[in-house]
């Protein structure tokens, strides 16, 4: 989902990059109530921050027969929300448009949009209304995970038709993606995997603290027998 | 205790990972078999438009594609010691809390 550097027009790079930053402003400020009230959270914090890490560094083949990579950022949607993911997402876009020329500095903007904030955004409503309808756990998070990276590589087709609409927009949007989303599915899928592992994991050794940060509910915190 | 269902679900993951390496055996990236997405937009947008020419270049670029894996191995072992760490870190809490 990387739009490399100096693809995307400098007036398209300003409107994203003017989405973006208020919503890092308001999620560091999340961050800072986030630890001021709950020390705890902390690990969980770097937890959600180096899945995104670990995720976004795997390039894995797909169906396609071409390679991308999956986020990592269902996994702190479901956590803290999108305005926290979206300050974890920046940390790694930064990273890897420095050292790894992977992105860029001036799509950082529209990379963030589309992997720190309309993705997660996407994903934390899905979220909410599957815990709403009381869907069964896993099965919430494997949604919401497998949007939050589907719906990041659609919004980065649209960013790419809308800054390149030749000959239409639509034609455009079609061409994008198909070299994004059809790549994406088993990828998201995989990822959807991963992020219910992960949180499997945390909800077995650490059931009070997402009961804390009302992640779950009382009554689904396990009766520790293992 | 064996976590059977955590481990099916790893499976299938490696199940997803193996199966596009076995379908498309034998292509590699000179017959344009796993290229990444991303430079597939790039080559689409010169395609579609060809008069843009990228108006900005990355800062630095690792120098070979040996550099690069290795940049990239740096960004997976700092998330992958993290999540080792905190899950070890809760792991003993929670022992230490049984045998109590």
């Amino acid at each position: 989902m990387h739009i490399m550097e100096g693809f995307l027009p400098p007036i398209w790079c300003l409107i994203w990059y003017i989405i973006a930053i208020p919503v890092v402003i308001y999620g560091i400020k999340q961050i800072k109530s986030l630890v001021d009230e709950y020390d705890e959270a902390k690990p969980l914090l770097a937890l959600s921050g180096a899945f995104v890490f670990v995720l976004s560094s795997l390039k894995f083949p797909s169906v396609t027969g071409s390679c991308s990579h999956p986020c990592g950022n269902g996994l702190s949607t479901i956590f803290f929300g999108p305005a926290v993911t979206s300050v974890l997402c920046l940390i790694v876009l930064v990273f890897q448009a420095i050292i790894l020329a992977h992105g860029g500095i001036t799509t950082l903007g529209a990379n963030l949009c589309s992997m720190g904030i309309i993705g997660p955004v996407a994903a934390w409503f899905i979220w909410k209304g599957l815990r709403k309808v009381k869907i069964n756990f896993s099965i919430a998070v494997f949604i919401t995970a497998f949007m939050a990276d589907i719906v990041t590589y659609i919004v980065t087709s649209f960013q790419l038709a809308l800054a390149f609409p030749q000959p239409t927009f639509i034609s455009s949007l079609i061409t994008f993606l198909g070299i994004f989303a059809v790549t994406q599915l088993p990828l998201a899928i995989a990822e959807g995997i991963l992020t219910v592992v992960i949180i499997n994991y945390v909800l077995k050794i650490k059931p009070d603290l997402l009961e804390k940060l009302h992640i779950i509910n009382k009554d689904e915190v396990p009766t520790g027998d293992n | 205790m064996v976590d059977y269902k955590q481990i099916g679900l790893l499976v299938i993951v490696a199940i997803l990972i193996i199966l596009p390496l076995a379908m498309f055996n034998g292509h590699g990236e000179a017959d344009g078999y796993f290229g990444g997405s991303d430079d597939a937009a790039g080559e689409a947008i010169t395609q579609m438009d060809a008069s843009y020419t990228p108006w900005f270049e990355s800062i630095w670029e690792p120098p070979s594609g040996e550099i690069q894996s290795l940049l990239f191995c740096l960004q997976t072992a700092i998330g992958a010691i993290i999540i080792g760490y905190i899950f070890g870190y809760w792991n003993g809490l929670r022992k230490t809390k049984i045998e109590k």
